[in-house]
């Protein structure tokens, strides 16, 4: 079952936070369709949140098509999000992990590697 | 629209001349967990004695889930009250102030604490002034908690508090909220922490009520501009500046906006979080009181 974390500092409201958690957890398998999603109780005694922040988050995903309310069993996974499967998404993964040992290896640091990034993507949007 | 749980009008406590809330008015909506925040001595345990009938007021009124505040059974066996010093028995272990509880109350879960202060580790044979302060404040909160408040009011609960503590004693109180019907308020200086647990803030300074609403639409309401300085006074209707801050060339403000405002173009626009809003609100009754 997927546990949620919570950045204070982000400046991301809570309930998107959960939200988005939920999301990336369907991209990259961690979540599947039929999986329960914790409840709002176990949530909150995990990261001591307002419940209704929870509710909004999993009301939230429920609009998006991806999870499903069942009346006295809990919050369900419909189906994941569009984008590649799984698989595609690790190996994806993989080859950014072998890039970024190069990248180390050439002695650049994590800020040099995120601008990297950066540039990168904002080149791609061109 | 929810029920109100607590509202007050004109609500104010005066010893001798000076008054340490004055013409307080708030609406809290049942079911909220609401932040009440403010310097020291801005009137926030005053508010709270109010509140649950410790202390009578000397102005205004105040509708506490329907009643008016009083030290009587029919009001109180609905509130949980939870003040500053946690007032427990320090000789007497956590089951004595079981037994207490239960001959105190009308309503009281035995089962109920018996099995939350166990999850907590928390030894029931021992002397409550032995235990740390973390459980001690876990013990008067499931105390509380015991009695099946619909309100509950907590008087800076985790001032005293390691982070680890902190976070068990919040995890706790949202806990006790998901299961529902519970309405909460909570005195405290941790911004951080409140912004988390809370869904409603009030804010006192200078013994008034500076802000009293949903934080999400009072997300909603506030931006934080930064612009020339020139520029400060020409904001047009619709918008008041709480705060400003004032540099050489530039001024960073943080203003409410009323519902359909045009911004002042010019103005780099940027969304503040609650921690700065309520600063803002505190610096505001702040420079209020010095001018």
């Amino acid at each position: 079952m997927i546990t949620f974390r919570l950045n204070t500092h982000s400046g991301v409201p809570p309930y998107l936070q959960i939200v988005q958690q939920v999301k990336q957890a369907l991209q990259v398998g961690i979540l599947q369709p039929g999986d329960k999603l914790p409840t709002v109780k176990e949530v909150v005694t995990h990261v001591a949140i307002n419940p209704n922040t929870v509710f909004k988050a999993y009301r939230e995903l429920e609009m998006l098509g991806l999870v499903e309310g069942r009346t006295g069993s809990g919050t369900f996974v419909k189906q994941r999000p569009a984008g590649p499967s799984p698989e595609v998404q690790e190996a994806l993964g993989n080859d950014l992990e072998g890039w970024v040992a190069k990248a180390q290896k050439a002695g650049l640091d994590d800020e040099a590697v995120e601008a990297l990034v950066r540039i990168a993507l904002h080149k791609s949007q061109k | 629209m929810g029920q109100t749980a607590i509202q007050t009008k004109g609500l104010g406590k005066r010893y001798g001349s000076f008054w340490a809330l004055e013409n307080c008015n708030i609406s809290v909506p049942e079911g909220s967990v609401s932040a009440l925040v403010g310097p020291n001595g801005a009137g926030k345990s005053t508010l709270l004695k109010l509140l649950v009938g410790l202390s009578t007021a000397s102005a205004g009124n105040s509708a506490v889930l329907g009643k008016m505040p009083q030290q009587h059974e029919d009001f109180l066996s609905d509130i949980g009250y939870l003040a500053q010093e946690i007032p427990l028995y320090k000789s007497l272990n956590a089951a004595d102030h079981i037994k207490m509880g239960k001959h105190l109350n009308k309503r009281f879960d035995e089962e109920f604490i018996k099995d939350r202060l166990k999850d907590l580790d928390i030894p029931l044979g021992r002397p409550v002034g032995k235990l740390s302060g973390g459980q001690r404040a876990q013990v008067a909160l499931a105390l509380a908690l015991a009695k099946k408040p619909k309100l509950l009011l907590l008087d800076e609960p985790v001032a005293a508090l390691d982070p680890l503590a902190r976070h068990d004693f919040l995890s706790s109180l949202t806990q006790a909220v998901a299961e529902g019907g519970l309405t909460v308020v909570m005195s405290s200086h941790l911004l951080a922490d409140l912004e988390r647990v809370s869904d409603h803030v009030i804010v006192l300074a200078a013994g008034k009520t500076q802000l009293c609403d949903n934080i999400e639409p009072v997300l909603h309401e506030h931006k934080l501009l930064v612009g020339p300085r020139a520029d400060a006074k020409n904001l047009g209707d619709g918008v008041t500046v709480i705060h400003e801050t004032q540099a050489a060339r530039q001024s960073t403000l943080l203003v409410r906006i009323e519902k359909g405002t045009k911004l002042p173009s010019g103005w780099q626009q940027h969304e503040p979080n609650i921690e700065e809003i309520i600063l803002a609100y505190m610096g505001q009754a702040k420079e209020g009181g010095e001018k």
